[in-house]
């Protein structure tokens, strides 16, 4: 695992960029240092896990089960986020998560991230809009996939 | 008739050589003149008009290397009747070519700078002369970047040279897919993901792609929020073509013929157009 400091491996992390010190501070005392083998599932389609990660190193696919194979709909690599259902403590997981190699991340228990923002609304504030900028970007890659944009069409230039 | 028009209008017989599967609907041709005279060089991102004997004529870019000037190559998917029989010649069999037609990339312009390449699905094929300029004039530019993006893995084109331009020095190349089987290990999700694991220097970038236009409408996006500014963002477009030199008015576009105005543009000419509906 990392050698600095996880207040300092937290700062360099895009999903706390502008975050205050001591809403870092805060995220570093909740902060377990986990690292998962290649093919390792994190958790499953619909499985109740309270974790959210802040991915580190590695890849890690959102896989989706259809009648006889596994889709794979997305990557997510160091600097991203994962789990951010947990968050909301609301239902089971969208997706089943799957390392494609090593993957070294920060968990944070979703129980007590809420609980963090309930006692603290600039750090609630701080956390729920930057999970909410995830959420957008990844709906508005999902409404693109779903375009399925490279599909066969009459020819014109190309 | 005057020179210019009888040129443009004039056909010249060509030779298939070879006919490469890409993938399962799309093809690479390469050509070579029928009659002895040599073809017209090409800049990267020129078309040609390639008419299949007795079934049609098909705008379609060039997607080989600008320095074999002895053959022209041509990455074709097949989803019509001309586009299927073009795709069907067999080698010594006779095309008619065109052309070469319309407006480069501007890789003169962008010496000195970092060539930022995003390209989705076939896409990919007018780009191809431009990574084969830079790796072939690698000390006139700084990195050259590739961001390319296919509906699944057996979509991807040139996978084998993706593979090779990854290993040359300053070149990152980043593919990703919309969606992926269990034996896809690379990278999943639409192109403009590609953007979180970049870092770019807007001011000293140029950058390039092709692709549908609503990924190019996204692409742009990503880069105007990084800071590039709109005459260092080049795009092609397509529209239907007949005549490929601005005489009939099929591609018509705002106020440019997208065949000879184009099909490469600054985003600064093209930026009033991409948003009207039914253009």
């Amino acid at each position: 695992m990392e050698s600095k400091p996880l207040e300092e491996i937290l700062r360099e992390h895009p999903f706390l960029e502008g975050f205050k010190p001591e809403h870092i501070r805060k995220m570093a005392e909740m902060a377990l240092e986990v690292q998962f083998g290649r093919d390792q599932i994190i958790f499953r389609e619909g499985q109740e896990s309270g974790l959210f990660f802040l991915i580190l190193s590695g890849k890690v696919a959102l896989e989706v089960s259809a009648p006889g194979r596994i889709l794979r709909v997305q990557t997510l690599e160091a600097g991203e986020e994962l789990g951010w259902s947990s968050v909301l403590g609301e239902g089971g997981k969208h997706f089943q998560a799957r390392s494609l190699e090593t993957v070294r991340a920060l968990a944070f228990e979703g129980a007590r991230l809420r609980q963090a923002c309930e006692q603290d609304p600039s750090f609630g504030y701080a956390l729920m809009r930057q999970l909410l900028r995830v959420v957008a970007e990844r709906l508005q890659a999902t409404r693109l996939q779903l375009l399925d944009l490279y599909a066969p069409r009459a020819a014109k230039l190309i | 008739m005057s020179a210019t028009a009888e040129r443009i209008l004039t056909t010249t017989r060509a030779r298939v050589i070879a006919v490469e599967r890409e993938t399962h609907d799309t093809f690479t041709l390469t050509v070579a003149p029928a009659d002895g005279a040599a073809f017209e060089p090409f800049q990267p991102g020129q078309f040609s008009m390639l008419y299949v004997f007795g079934v049609g004529e098909l705008p379609i870019s060039i997607s080989g290397d600008p320095a074999e000037a002895e053959r022209l190559v041509y990455t074709v998917r097949s989803v019509g009747q001309a586009t299927h029989a073009l795709v069907s010649r067999k080698p010594g069999e006779l095309i008619g070519v065109r052309g070469p037609f319309g407006t480069s990339w501007p890789v003169k312009e962008a010496r000195g700078k970092d060539v930022l390449i995003v390209a989705g699905g076939i896409g990919l094929a007018p780009l191809r002369p431009v990574v084969y300029h830079v790796l072939r004039n690698r000390d006139d530019y700084v990195r050259l970047i590739l961001l390319y993006g296919a509906r699944s893995p057996r979509d991807l084109l040139y996978r084998k040279q993706l593979a090779e331009w990854g290993r040359a020095p300053d070149t990152q190349v980043l593919v990703t897919v919309d969606y992926g089987g269990l034996s896809w290990r690379g990278h999943v999700g639409v192109v403009t993901t590609l953007f979180r694991q970049l870092r770019l220097h807007p001011a000293e970038t140029a950058a390039f792609i092709c692709g549908p236009e609503i990924m190019m409408r996204y692409v742009i996006r990503m880069l105007e929020a990084r800071g590039l500014a709109p005459q260092d963002i080049h795009l092609s477009m397509e529209r239907n073509m007949k005549c490929g030199a601005g005489f009939c008015g099929h591609c018509q576009m705002g106020p440019y013929f997208v065949c000879k105005d184009g099909p490469v543009f600054s985003y600064r000419q093209m930026q009033p157009w991409l948003d009207v509906h039914e253009l």
